[in-house]
This record gives structure tokens, C-alpha cells and sequence, in this order.
């Protein structure tokens, strides 16, 4: 078993959670309420449905030609950061990054690491890595912190205390941060945050950073955020570390404005976020006098790019789509399954439909099989997706090969084939014997239209939530001949 | 061989896609911009405003003569006792000649006085190298004269910006100001956008303002003295 397979939780283990999660009321109400909200918010946003496509078409071509010229991209990017002087690092899994992480750190002797919103960290557990070693790794995105403090795991890529109500986060603080005192005004409660976290981005030897968009021409990072606790984690401490997958390189500075306008208006319905944070390199010492030297911002600035499956997805024509994601959450918004089981049900880091093509490659499909099932195939998912990635397509893809060997020309996934049963193997034999041959289809047919009655009236896995299926009286051929003699 | 290459090797020997044309930003924008009608400075100005509010951002008119006595009488409203400034811009030897009380210059490496600027100073104030009118957006270049955590760690940021430098997009400032570099004007270490104070609406999707940064954005916008109304 390959150690990402062993990683998460087994895919078994989905349904139990989805069906929990579903018996919940508290938690659809929650869910419903804030994707109602959020579909709305970005109605809003596109009113002219032509302008929006010609903008996808673009976004779309910008980020296919970005992955065609991948490992070129990568290079460039590599090459003007280093004249930029950002120390660049690379990561094949998340022991390699968390491992470089960890060295950066101790080479700081370095105790608090502040973090700003990174997913990539989460994919990682650079949290569970960094307090293994001895560092404290705190969330300072509010929601994050949030979600952090109460010992829980995001449960939305953009909003990640979407689960929980004012009253629960109320008590929460109160509980938890020394001082506070019990509000359900909202304003009062991102106080009390405020106040701690700002402590913390005063203290913290290391600041971490996720990346929107890498710019291989310019060299710079781009982060895009409404609190600025991004902008205090890449400026105020001494060493900044931005954590990113492969992916997320673009060839141009131009580039980064169509998918930054798609990216805040699919996401909340934002026409723009309060900062785009552009950073090309560390605080300037200045001239040998040490005039015009910067008086802030890190003296030290490292990327870490990661891997981590991604060159899986890359390695295959059509699932290479996925890497095209900006990480919006406009799928998940959308997603009629995602909204009645909430984010924490998928028991991986990415939910919802982004979460089901991408969880395979980082994870494998041992563990995560079940998730590509989780669709309706409804379709609003593609419809939505700022980049026009085909998820409903690429669901039908996955399942298919958590179900069978590799097919020629196409290498094995992690995973392959996963998700199959000898039972299921035999069903589907007898199924293709059946019809193929028209005289045992026949009698099939015959046979079972006439012993109907004896169709069982539990049938597994069916008639858990269905009417049990029965056999018509008479075959549709039957029925069909029938109708031709009578006219 | 390293992670490096090991990475890259897996994606030089993927299967080649038809690699799409190159995308030319440049010229989706302009053809976008014939679709609509051409703005003018007054149009411009008023969509400005209208967005920067739409952010909580505050729009004040100012002009070249009065800007100083409006920094006093924001200052004293919002009872401001200490303003961070960078002492070797233009603005800021304006506003130490008009003898501006609670200046406060930013000059010394913030190691050195970290703690005082995160709980002793009530406000900051730079320049702008621009504005975006389409989304009410500051353009901020910090440097070493006006440095990045002035308009960020201070409870209050006034913001300076000429009405002469507002574009009406993002893309227009970009390439206007040739930000990608390839003829000067290389991207400083940090250049930000900054639309209105923070904010998050992070508990129950309900929106709050001052979240990490600043919880007020003051921009001051300088107009002729017949744009003043
Ligand atoms: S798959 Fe598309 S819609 Fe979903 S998060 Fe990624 S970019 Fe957004």
C-alpha cells in the first residue's frame, strides 16, 4: 500500500458519516442557508450571461495553456524567484513538505508559526507536523481560528466555520480564550479574535501563506484575502513561507486579473476582495549605506511547491482538467449533496465536487472511491466552475476506474480498481452473457415477467430508501406485439 | 535525483496536449472595453466613489490647498492623537511644514518598535500609486519611504489619491504602468490592492469590518477645485 492510500479515513466509513450528517437538522439548516446565500451573491455578480461565458472561455484557455507549459512554467518561475530572492523548495508528498517546513523552522529556532489561509497547509496536516516538532502552528484566518480553537477541521475551502452559529462560536470563546466574556454580537466576537490574533502576528518568529496564483514572468506570489491576517502573516514576522501546489503557476502578470475577477465573484460574490497582496520578494536591504533600505516585510521569504498526486492528474489527458481549479468553492456551493451533508461528511480536505476529482490523486482511490458517487450528476458543479472544468465528466471517469483494471495506454491511478467486488464482477458477466444473446434474453425475460411474485420485498441497498423493484407483468416486446395486433 | 527533478520529469513525460493558443488578455480587454461606452474623468470619479463606499471605504474631495486642513479635521473628528507618516515623501514634508500635530515618522526597522506601532499609533497615511474605478481599488506600492505595514497594522488608513490616476480597470492600470516590468518599472517586493477597510464574514456569513487591518479606509481623493461641488 502506497502511503497515500493508508492516509485517510476508509471510504466505507462515507456513507455512515453522510447519513449522519443528513439526520442532523441543525447542520442542513446551517448549510442551506449560507449556500442560498452565497448562490445569490454571485447571481448577482454575472447579470449578463454572455459577458460571463466569453470570461470562462478565457479563464478557462489561460489556465490550460498555463498547465500545457507546465514544467517550463515551473522553471521560470523558479529561476526569476531566486533573482528575486525567494528561496524556492520542492515537495514530491506531504512528508517532504512538512519536512522542509519543519527545517526552516528549527533553522529559526523558531517557536510560533502564524498562519494565513492555506489549503495546501491543511492537505499536508503541516499543522500536526510543526506541534510534532515542538512549534506552535495557529490559524489566524478568522474562521480558521475558529474551526482551530474548537479542535475541527474546515468544513467549506472558503468559508471554513460555515457549520457553526454565532451562539456555538459565543460560547466557544468564551470558553476557550482567556478574558473573554459571552456576546453573540458578531462585531464584538471578531474583536476578541482580533485582539488575540493580533498578539500573535506581533510574536511569531515565521508567518505562513498559501498562494492564489505563482507569475512565472515577474516572479511574484499572489494572495488574495478580505482580512488581512494574510497580509500581517507575509509582512510582520522575520520569515514568511508560502505553500503551493504545482499548479497554480501562470505564464503572465496579465494572466492574473480575468481569474482574480472570476475567482472573488464565483466564490462570495464579490466583485473584488479587499486585498490582492503581490509579493516579489523579500524586505530590500537597501543601498551599501544602508540608505533606501525597507524598514519591513520578511527578511526572508521561501516557497514550497507541492506535489502530493498532482503529476498523477497531470499524467492523463482528460483528468488533467482538475489541476485547472482556482479553488473558488462556487461547486461546492451548488452542489445539492454538498449542501445537505456539509463539508466535514467527505473526512477529506477538499469537499464537495472539487473534492471528489481531486481527493483521488492526493489521497488515492482506496480511500476515496465513494467520493465520485456522491454526485446526482446534476451538472451544476460544471456549470458553475469559473474554468470550465467538466467535473461531471470526471466523476463518471473516477468511478469507473475505481471499478476496473487500467485500461490500455493509460497507466494505473493510485488506487486503481479499488472499489471492486467479485460479485459485482460476476453480476456484471451475467449481465453482458444476458444480452448478448437474444434467445437467453428471451427467456430471461419471459422467466422473469411470469414469477414476478417471487421478487423479494427487501432488496439490499434498494428498498433502504425505495419502493422494491418488481418485474411489469408482460416484457415491453410483449406489450409492444401486443399493441401491433390490436390496430 | 532531487524532488525537483523527480517532479519535473513526471510532467515532461506526460502525455502532450494540443498546447491553446496563448491567451491574449490584452486583446479580450480591449475588445471587452469597445462593447462598452468610454468613460470620462467625471464618470470615472463618480464610479469610484460609488464602489470605495460600496467597501466602506470613505471618499473625502480634497484639493492641493486644502488637503492638509482636512487631514487636521478628520484627525480631531476621529480623534486621532498619533498619525504614522513617511517624513521623506512629498506629502509628508507637506504635512510636517504645516506643523500637522501627532505626526509620527516611520523610520526606524520595525523590530525595533514593533509592539508601539501595533498598540501606539492611531492612524497612518500614504500615497497611492493609482486607483481602479471598476471596483473601487487603491493601487499601493509600498517602498522604503512608506513602508508596507503603514497601511495595515494602524487602526485608521488614509489613503492619498489623484483623480488624474484613476483607471477604469485593473488590467488598464496593469498595463498603463507596465507592471510586469518589461520596459522599467519592475513590481516593488509587496504592491497590494486595497478596497475598503478589512473585513470577514466569516461567523454565519455575517459581514464584519476591521478583522485584522484597519477598520476604517479614508481615501483622499484630490479633484480641481470646480470638481469640489
Ligand atoms: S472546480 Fe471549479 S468551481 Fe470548483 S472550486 Fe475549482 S474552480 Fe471553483
Amino acid at each position: 500500500m502506497n502511503a497515500r492510500e493508508r492516509q485517510s479515513a476508509p471510504a466505507a466509513q462515507f456513507g455512515q458519516r453522510a447519513a449522519a450528517a443528513v439526520a442532523d437538522a441543525h447542520l442542513r439548516k446551517s448549510f442551506r442557508g449560507a449556500m442560498d446565500f452565497l448562490i445569490a451573491r454571485r447571481a448577482a455578480q454575472f447579470p449578463d450571461a454572455g459577458a460571463l461565458e466569453r470570461q470562462r472561455a478565457l479563464a478557462e484557455q489561460i489556465r490550460q495553456y498555463s498547465l500545457a507549459r507546465l514544467p517550463d512554467l515551473l522553471e521560470q518561475l523558479e529561476r526569476k524567484l531566486t533573482e528575486n530572492g525567494i528561496r524556492v523548495h520542492w515537495a514530491e508528498d506531504a512528508g517532504e513538505a512538512n519536512a522542509i517546513i519543519v527545517g526552516i523552522a528549527r533553522r529559526h529556532a523558531a517557536k510560533r508559526v502564524v498562519k494565513g489561509k492555506s489549503m495546501v497547509s491543511e492537505e499536508v496536516g503541516l499543522n500536526h507536523a510543526l506541534e510534532a516538532a515542538g512549534i506552535e502552528a495557529l490559524e489566524s484566518d478568522m474562521g480558521e481560528y475558529i474551526v482551530q480553537l474548537d479542535g475541527e477541521k474546515p468544513s467549506h475551502i472558503i468559508m471554513p466555520a460555515i457549520h457553526k452559529t454565532k451562539e456555538q462560536i459565543a460560547r466557544l470563546f468564551a470558553e476557550k480564550v482567556p478574558g473573554a466574556r459571552y456576546t453573540e454580537s458578531v462585531d464584538e466576537l471578531i474583536g476578541i479574535g482580533r485582539a488575540v490574533l493580533r498578539e500573535k502576528f506581533m510574536r511569531a518568529e515565521i508567518g505562513l501563506s498559501g498562494v492564489n496564483f505563482a507569475v512565472a514572468e515577474t516572479g511574484t506570489l499572489c494572495l488574495v484575502e478580505n482580512e488581512g491576517n494574510g497580509r500581517m502573516c507575509t509582512t510582520v514576522p522575520e520569515v514568511h513561507i508560502a505553500i503551493t501546489g504545482i499548479e497554480k503557476v501562470v505564464e503572465k502578470l496579465e494572466h492574473v486579473p480575468p481569474l482574480f475577477g472570476l475567482l472573488t465573484r464565483s466564490a462570495t460574490g464579490q466583485a473584488t476582495t479587499t486585498y490582492l497582496n503581490l509579493i516579489s520578494g523579500p524586505r530590500k536591504p537597501g543601498e551599501k549605506d544602508g540608505r533606501n533600505a525597507e524598514l519591513d516585510g520578511p527578511k526572508e521569504v521561501h516557497l514550497v511547491l507541492v506535489d502530493n498526486g498532482r503529476t498523477q492528474a497531470y499524467a492523463d489527458r482528460q483528468l488533467r482538467a482538475t489541476l485547472q481549479c482556482i479553488r473558488c468553492g462556487a461547486c461546492m456551493n451548488h452542489c445539492p449533496v454538498y449542501t445537505r451533508i456539509g463539508g466535514h461528511a467527505y473526512g477529506t480536505t477538499y469537499p464537495g465536487p472539487i473534492g471528489e476529482i481531486v481527493s483521488p490523486h492526493l489521497i488515492g482511490l482506496a480511500a476515496t472511491h465513494a467520493l465520485p458517487t456522491a454526485s446526482t450528476l446534476c451538472g451544476a458543479c460544471g456549470e458553475v466552475c469559473p474554468v470550465k472544468i467538466p467535473i461531471p465528466d470526471l466523476l463518471i471517469r473516477l468511478r469507473g476506474e475505481a471499478q476496473h483494471d487500467a485500461r490500455p495506454g493509460h497507466a494505473p491511478l493510485v488506487g486503481q480498481g479499488a472499489a471492486r467486488s467479485a460479485l459485482m464482477d460476476f453480476v456484471w458477466a451475467g449481465w453482458a452473457a444476458l444480452y448478448t444473446r437474444p434467445a437467453l434474453y428471451r427467456a430471461f425475460a419471459w422467466l422473469a415477467t411470469r414469477f414476478r411474485a417471487l421478487t423479494p420485498p427487501v432488496q439490499p441497498g434498494w428498498t433502504a430508501s425505495r419502493t422494491p423493484l418488481k418485474p411489469a407483468a408482460r416484457t415491453l416486446r410483449e406489450q409492444l406485439l401486443e399493441r401491433g395486433e390490436r390496430n | 535525483m532531487s524532488a525537483r527533478d523527480h517532479i519535473l520529469r513526471r510532467l515532461r513525460s506526460a502525455p502532450q496536449t494540443d498546447a491553446p493558443q496563448a491567451p491574449d488578455a490584452r486583446a479580450f480587454h480591449a475588445a471587452e472595453r469597445a462593447r462598452q461606452p468610454v468613460e470620462d474623468r467625471a464618470a470615472r470619479i463618480a464610479r469610484f466613489c460609488e464602489k470605495m463606499a460600496f467597501w466602506h471605504g470613505e471618499v473625502v474631495k480634497v484639493t492641493r490647498r486644502n488637503w492638509i486642513g482636512k487631514v487636521r479635521e478628520l484627525c480631531a473628528a476621529k480623534g486621532v492623537a498619533t498619525l504614522l507618516y513617511g517624513a521623506r515623501t512629498a506629502h509628508g514634508k507637506e504635512l510636517a511644514a504645516a506643523g500637522v500635530a501627532g505626526l509620527a515618522p516611520y523610520e526606524r526597522p520595525i523590530e525595533e518598535w514593533k509592539q508601539a506601532l501595533f498598540e501606539n499609533i492611531d492612524a497612518g497615511i500614504t500615497s497611492t500609486r493609482g486607483g481602479i474605478a471598476e471596483t473601487g481599488t487603491l493601487i499601493v506600492w509600498p517602498d522604503a519611504s512608506e513602508p508596507r505595514l503603514m497601511s495595515l497594522v494602524p487602526p485608521i488608513h488614509f489613503a492619498l489619491l489623484d483623480a488624474g490616476q484613476l483607471y477604469d480597470t485593473l488590467l488598464d492600470a496593469m498595463f498603463d504602468q507596465r507592471w510586469s516590468g518589461a520596459d522599467g518599472n519592475p513590481l516593488p517586493a509587496n504592491a497590494l490592492l486595497v478596497s475598503g477597510p478589512s473585513k470577514t464574514a466569516d461567523i454565519q456569513v455575517t459581514l464584519a469590518y476591521g478583522a485584522h487591518g484597519p477598520k476604517e479606509l479614508i481615501v483622499l481623493l484630490l479633484v480641481d477645485e470646480e470638481e469640489l461641488r
